[in-house]
């Protein structure tokens, strides 16, 4: 069995017991990957080398008796967005093929300072743009599941490497549902927190008033431990929120009699898969069982989310993406007799076609004369769907409904119809709009693939998210199913 | 403007660089003059991942600008992006705001041919600076340095009220006197930390709509201003009187040329796609933010200039010479440490020293004269120690040397004779010697007793108590 099989407190107290050395744990993940990775393609970069001496000098701090940190010896692999100081980070796009960074993110600082193991880098969409992963310009990522299925995206690596037991976590960006749909496709657990609780210092910005670094794990335990590790307060970032951090792990009680759960009409009607539907009924039965009890609701504007989503997602992105020009860093295009084909040549030969129909619809949706109509009024609809949480949670504790409306697709299947891929994003867009937390938990497999249930809290109430996903969790024994690879 | 024709209408966007000593977004140091490309870091330079932190700094400077030139300050601001390509800008943004700057609807006063009138403020705004372009000969390669790049910088947008080219210079230099007053910038617009562009049209006299007007940029110097200015004024009323019309349009001043060219047109401008900026939260000033900055506020150059006319009874056209510049108003009322005699200190500043900035082209910060030197000197020459002409002496060995005048005076042995004696063996002696004048004299011709006091002072070589020649010549010639 793997050890990847085991709870991060299991493992912890096997290295305690001096039954298990980190060196060992990053042995097996290194050998996993050897074995599985050129099928499922999760890893972009792998930093084995460096991952080896951690590994060595952790075993070294355990047999000394230091203090440990709280995600000690664990082998952990980041999504390529996310910067390393010297490790290769590309975001998944030519133009960032031999980009090493000069600087650490927040969050991979602090990975290092809980004592976690970086394997390597994860394959995503080209600039976390799209579902399915197939916008990754290196390779497309497999899913564990099914090989001719799709992960999900945009962070279809960091699910997948957890899926497949290549990694023991990862840490995935979730902007309009990146973590938590590729998290639902490849059953685990995949957490995005709310806006402003983990520093987006270091995170290349996709779209910035949405973009949120969370954790993809085995089990809902182990999510909160990572929670822990990366959340709060960064100076280095405006819109982290300076709020007090809970203990996630003492929150999990598996207790949620008289919880109040509301199930929103528009997320369990047209263009759910009904066998999705009947695992996420299944689930409210659980939870009925466990004293939660939960009634229909209805958030009015969903179906004003997608379009609202592209609008201010797109126009963000084309002024983040601006600064990949060809002048400092990054693809620059050869010979190019000015300045303007410098830009026109190097962005043309970087980027991929999403990222350039995105750059393009941003661009347009803030060009003078038409920013009133779709930007501004974009804005605007972002306040209603906001709002629509708001009200709901005058009176429910959380919102529970699927994480997206089908299972995994196949392979190239929608890769020429952009909007019907726009819609796996559906149940998660309205929630980054709103900037609420949510888990994806496994809820049970559909013709075989993973089924995700989406978990809604209010803003900063990940506690009882948590709560929630983890006392459904110890109840069932889904989160236990593993694709057979 | 030669013809009477027309009136102009200018409105002008000022730059001043904040000196505060970091950055407006990151740690990086703001120093002037560095070698390129040391004061930048991953955040100055547009790294992917990096985000923005607002100096705080910045923005007390930012409200105390926006103060002193009578801003009514935002409750909320915030910042947008103003979006272009452009190797100077490492992001392809430029952090600015759009349309809730930190001040707005202010005004300041200024002074053209004694007249005093009201300039609108329409908005302060706070922004970064972009880097610095060098364009290697040849045209092969460009080189960019990005120490500047994040510089803190002010913009400041006139009302179109300025109607001359001479009005337009009294407006900026009352603008870099009260920022110099407020120490929030060394307002230097040779170094780039004041920068002007201008906005110019001019319209038949008695129409009420604007002409089309030329935005005007590039020009480097508070003459270069009102040159450029002057010569757009000239090239606009050539083409309306020829029957032609103004073309709307972006043009850069060339100074060796001494003539404005077109940079580019309206159809090229750009659509700077403006939004507000995602990585920055927005910006709330309550009543204590401001008070606690209203509190810093210095006196400001036109309640000096007031203040030196009524206390000291300086002529209003001094009182604003030397209040126009913080530097010399501060060594003006320096000197009047060491000496009660202000209007003595206005006429030695009025003239000699502001003579010598003049021919030297220097700034007085540069100079090792004091106050106390000053002050000192005119003390000296009350007491009669020294002459007003040996003080001329000593003024410029000060401007030299920074030495006190005393010790200039013992130095030099400057020291002013005043023993009647020693004085009426020289007259005695001059007198003996030019029988001429003293027939001239006695003559009625009064110019002959110049000629023996200056004989008189050359031989006690300028230390004669000039008083006591006059007295002492007059009786010798009387008796």
């Amino acid at each position: 069995m793997s050890l990847f099989n085991h709870t991060l407190q299991e493992l912890h107290n096997k290295l305690h017991a001096k039954e298990l050395s980190v060196q060992e744990l990053v042995d097996q993940s290194f050998q996993v990957i050897a074995e599985r990775d050129e099928r499922i393609g999760a890893f972009l970069t792998l930093n084995e080398e460096e991952a080896r001496n951690t590994a060595r000098r952790l075993d070294d701090k355990l047999a000394s008796g230091q203090p440990r940190g709280l995600l000690f010896g664990l082998p952990a692999g980041i999504k390529d967005n996310i910067v390393t100081e010297g490790l290769r980070t590309t975001c998944g796009s030519q133009f960032l093929a031999n980009f090493n960074p000069v600087y650490d993110a927040t969050v991979t600082r602090k990975l290092r300072e809980a004592d976690a193991v970086t394997l390597g880098k994860l394959n995503m969409d080209e600039f976390a743009m799209g579902g399915s992963n197939e916008n990754s310009s290196f390779r497309p990522v497999r899913n564990p599941w099914d090989l001719d299925r799709v992960p999900g995206g945009s962070s279809g690596g960091s699910a997948a490497a957890v899926a497949a037991g290549e990694a023991y976590f990862t840490l995935g960006s979730d902007t309009g549902g990146s973590i938590r749909q590729p998290a639902s496709y490849c059953g685990v657990v995949g957490l995005k927190p709310t806006y402003g609780l983990v520093s987006r210092f270091g995170l290349v910005a996709f779209a910035s008033s949405l973009d949120q670094i969370g954790p993809l794990t085995k089990n809902v335990e182990d999510s909160a431990y990572v929670l822990q590790a990366i959340a709060g307060h960064d100076h280095m970032d405006s819109t982290s929120a300076n709020v007090d951090i809970p203990d996630y792990l003492s929150a999990l009680t598996g207790d949620v009699r008289g919880l109040r759960i509301a199930v929103p009409k528009e997320y369990m009607g047209e263009g759910v898969d009904p066998a999705v539907k009947e695992k996420i009924l299944a689930a409210l039965k659980v939870l009925e069982d466990l004293g939660a009890v939960w009634e229909e609701v209805s958030l009015p504007h969903t179906e004003y989310a997608v379009a609202t989503y592209y609008l201010l997602a797109s126009s963000e992105a084309s002024s983040n993406l601006a600064r990949f020009d060809g002048v400092r860093y990054g693809t620059r295009a050869d010979h190019a007799g000015s300045l303007i084909d410098l830009y026109h040549e190097s962005r043309s030969k970087g980027f991929g076609p999403e990222v350039k129909r995105r750059i393009m619809l941003g661009t347009y949706a803030l060009s003078s004369g038409y920013y009133d109509a779709y930007y501004l009024k974009a804005q605007k609809a972002r306040t209603l769907i906001k709002q629509d949480f708001d009200n709901v949670f005058e009176n429910y504790d959380i919102i529970i409904g699927p994480t997206a409306p089908t299972t995994a697709f196949k392979l190239g299947s929608q890769v020429d119809d952009p909007l019907t891929m726009y819609l796996n994003d559906i149940l998660t867009i309205p929630v980054s709009l709103a900037g609420v937390p949510a888990i994806s938990v496994p809820c049970g497999l559909a013709d075989g693939l993973p089924v995700g249930l989406q978990i809604i809290g209010k803003a900063f109430d990940e506690s009882t998210v948590l709560r929630v996903a983890h006392a459904y969790e110890q109840n069932t024994e889904h989160h236990k199913l593993q694709p057979k690879l | 403007m030669s013809s009477t024709k027309y009136e102009t209408v200018i409105g002008l966007e000022v730059h001043v660089e904040l000196h505060t000593k970091s950055k407006i977004f990151c740690g990086c140091s703001t120093e002037f003059g560095a070698p390129p490309n040391t004061h930048t870091c991953p955040i100055c330079l547009g790294h992917p991942g990096v985000l923005p932190v607002l100096n705080r700094q910045a923005v007390d400077y930012a409200m105390k600008a926006a103060m002193a030139l009578n801003c009514t300050i935002a409750d909320v601001s915030k910042f947008d992006r103003k979006n272009y390509f452009y190797p100077d800008s490492p992001k392809a943004y430029q952090i600015s705001q759009y349309d809730q700057p930190i001040g707005e609807n202010g005004w300041i006063d200024i002074e053209v041919d004694g007249q005093t009138k009201r300039i609108g403020i329409t908005r302060l705004h706070l922004e970064e600076d972009a880097g610095k372009l060098t364009h290697v000969d040849g045209g092969f390669a460009s080189l960019v340095d990005f120490n500047r790049v994040g510089t803190p910088l002010v913009e400041i947008v006139s009302e179109p009220d300025i109607s001359s080219p001479e009005e337009a210079k009294a407006y900026l230099e009352k603008l870099r006197a009260i920022m110099q007053y407020c120490e929030v910038s060394d307002v230097k617009m040779e170094e780039g930390s004041m920068r002007c562009d201008a906005n110019i049209s001019i319209r038949p006299v008695g129409q009420k709509e604007f002409g089309t007007r030329a935005e005007l940029k590039n020009m480097n110097s508070f003459r270069g201003v009102q040159r450029g200015l002057e010569y757009e004024e000239y090239r606009q009323a050539e083409i309306l009187d020829d029957g032609g019309k103004v073309v709307q349009e972006t043009r850069r001043w060339d100074e060796a040329a001494g003539k404005t060219l077109s940079m580019r047109s309206k159809e090229e401008a750009h659509d700077y796609r403006y939004f507000p900026d995602p990585d920055l939260v927005r910006l709330h000033i309550d009543e204590a933010w401001k008070e606690r900055i209203r509190a810093t506020i210095p006196e400001l150059p036109d309640a000096r200039q007031a203040r030196y006319t009524s206390e000291y009874g300086l002529p209003s056209y001094d009182a604003g010479v030397i209040t126009s510049s913080k530097p010399l108003a501060d060594f003006f009322e320096d000197s009047l440490n060491y000496t009660k005699d202000a209007k003595a200190v206005s006429n030695w500043i009025m003239g000699d020293l502001l003579g010598y900035l003049n021919s030297t082209g220097l700034e007085l910060p540069a100079l090792k004269i004091t106050g106390r030197g000053l002050g000192e000197m005119i003390g000296l020459i009350e007491k009669g120690t020294i002459s007003s002409k040996i003080a001329k002496t000593v003024f410029k060995e000060m401007l030299e040397s920074g030495k006190l005048p005393q010790q200039i005076v013992e130095e030099k042995g400057l020291v002013q004779i005043s023993d009647e004696g020693a004085i009426k063996t020289i007259v005695e002696q001059v007198v003996a010697a030019n029988p001429q004048s003293v027939e001239d004299f006695k003559a009625g011709k009064q110019k002959a007793i110049g000629f023996l006091v200056g004989q008189v002072m050359k031989e006690s070589k300028g230390k004669a108590n000039p008083a006591l020649v006059n007295k002492l010549l007059a009786e010798i010639l009387s008796q």
